[in-house]
């Protein structure tokens, strides 16, 4: 069994599909904080076999985890205040994402121009597709 | 501030208004010469495109205003490598009204996020072209009197097709119009038009390859040129361009009161002979072209 200090105050993002804890890491801007962070990949866990778990110890207001909503809906997110859980967050697709991922498309305007905001809006719900504001290209949201 | 970057950022409501102005500056075109005296447009274009541009110049100058602007990109100080952004901005000091075509997609949108001055989209690369679109309608309603009611026959490159994929999805939103989808297996509709617009929407559709099939149900032609820059490989190219060519024994084909529209420049795909049967409505096209810019530089400019 790994152990895994406590934290006093933040968050503990638990069913992280296993593999994906980095990706997260780096969406999030862990990398960019100067916090604690623990990363477990690969825990056992009996409803996904394996998962991946972020423990990072940082004001709670420290974080956007509406990108969270985007990456995988599906990931538990516990608020942690004083050691203790006093919240869970319930994620869900935001509406739009700004500069988290890039458009792919030759075609369009920010392929030429580096300088706009990389925006994304959700226009259908049900299938989690995303499309570029500007040139409305599709992007099709990893799993 | 009002811009105009996608046909359908007009409701029916605005678009049936914004119809009705064309048409009366159809008629009397007196009234209007003078309503933009002492306004500038500014004629924005990063790609040469002699029909959009003459077309936008010669409704701002139809109205009584003047036009600035440059005509391609090697003329604007984006060679200098300022942004859409910044250049608008700065033509926001100089303008009252901007019509911007631009080779990459989204670029007009760009355009209105930092404009001061109402932006209309003159293309933008292959995704939007909403003054053709809106030139379609005005035709459309013009000769035929309604946008309802249509069986719309839809010929050629329907794959890259923009003024098809745009036409489309303005006219689903009128009740009764079911479209004939005419092409080659290799240029069908792309599957969110079929999907997303056409399925979801119920609208009754079918898809052919020979346009003779197709002709005796139509009440109206929509022809649209197989683009060369369009193919990688040159002898696609060559095999697709000649599939459709409509002339006169076709023409024998279709009802009485077909109209045949194209949105220009037409290579071969509708012989010249066919030009001076009464259903040739392309040229019509092109004047009905600067009457809508017309109506929608007034429109923007809260003139009318």
């Amino acid at each position: 069994m790994l152990n895994v200090g406590q934290i006093t105050e933040g968050f503990v993002l638990d069913h992280i599909k296993a593999g994906n804890s980095m990706t997260i890491y780096h969406d999030l801007g862990l990398d960019k904080l100067d916090c604690t962070v623990a990363i477990i990949k690969n825990a056992r866990s009996n409803k996904m076999g394996k998962k991946d778990i972020l423990k990072v110890e940082c004001d709670i207001d420290t974080l956007n985890l509406d990108i969270l909503g985007f990456i995988d809906h599906n990931i538990t997110v516990n608020i942690i205040q004083n050691g203790e859980i006093v919240d869970k967050k319930k994620l869900k697709l935001p509406p739009e994402i700004v500069n988290v991922i890039q458009c792919k498309n030759p075609r369009c305007i920010t392929s030429i121009e580096h300088g706009l905001d990389q925006i994304f809006v959700l226009t259908d719900e049900e299938r989690e597709i995303y499309r570029c504001k500007y040139c409305e290209g599709k992007y099709k949201k990893y799993k | 501030m009002n811009h105009i970057i996608s046909p359908l950022d007009l409701s029916v409501e605005e678009l049936d208004k914004l119809l009705d102005l064309a048409n009366d500056i159809e008629r009397y075109p007196e009234k209007y010469a003078h309503t933009c005296e002492g306004k500038r447009l500014a004629s924005l274009f990063y790609e040469p495109s002699t029909r959009t541009r003459l077309s936008f110049e010669a409704a701002m100058m139809n109205l009584g205003g003047k036009v600035l602007g440059f005509s391609e990109q090697g003329s604007s100080s984006a060679t200098k490598g300022e942004s859409v952004a910044d250049t608008i901005r700065v033509v926001s000091c100089y303008a009252d009204i901007a019509a911007i075509r631009h080779p990459k997609e989204g670029a007009a949108l760009v355009a209105s996020m930092a404009s001061q001055i109402p932006v209309i989209n003159a293309g933008d690369g292959g995704h939007q072209h909403p003054t053709q679109t809106l030139t379609d309608l005005l035709t459309i309603r013009s000769l035929k009197g309604r946008l309802d009611n249509l069986n719309i026959g839809l010929c050629g490159d329907l794959k890259f097709g923009r003024t098809v994929h745009s036409l489309i999805e303005a006219l689903v939103r009128y009740p009764n119009v079911s479209f004939t989808l005419i092409s080659p297996e290799e240029l069908r509709i792309p599957g969110y038009i079929r999907n997303e617009v056409l399925k979801k929407k119920d609208i009754p559709f079918r898809e052919v390859v020979r346009l003779e099939e197709a002709l005796p149900e139509l009440d109206l032609l929509y022809m649209t040129r197989v683009q060369k820059e369009r193919f990688f490989n040159e002898e696609d190219y060559i095999r697709m361009k000649d599939f459709y060519i409509l002339d006169e024994i076709k023409m024998k084909l279709a009802k009485p009161d077909m109209l045949v529209l194209h949105p220009l420049p037409r290579v071969n795909e509708i012989s010249v002979e066919v030009d001076k049967d009464p259903r040739a409505a392309y040229f019509k096209q092109a004047q009905y072209g600067v009457y809508v810019r017309m109506a929608l530089i007034l429109t923007l400019l809260e003139i009318a």
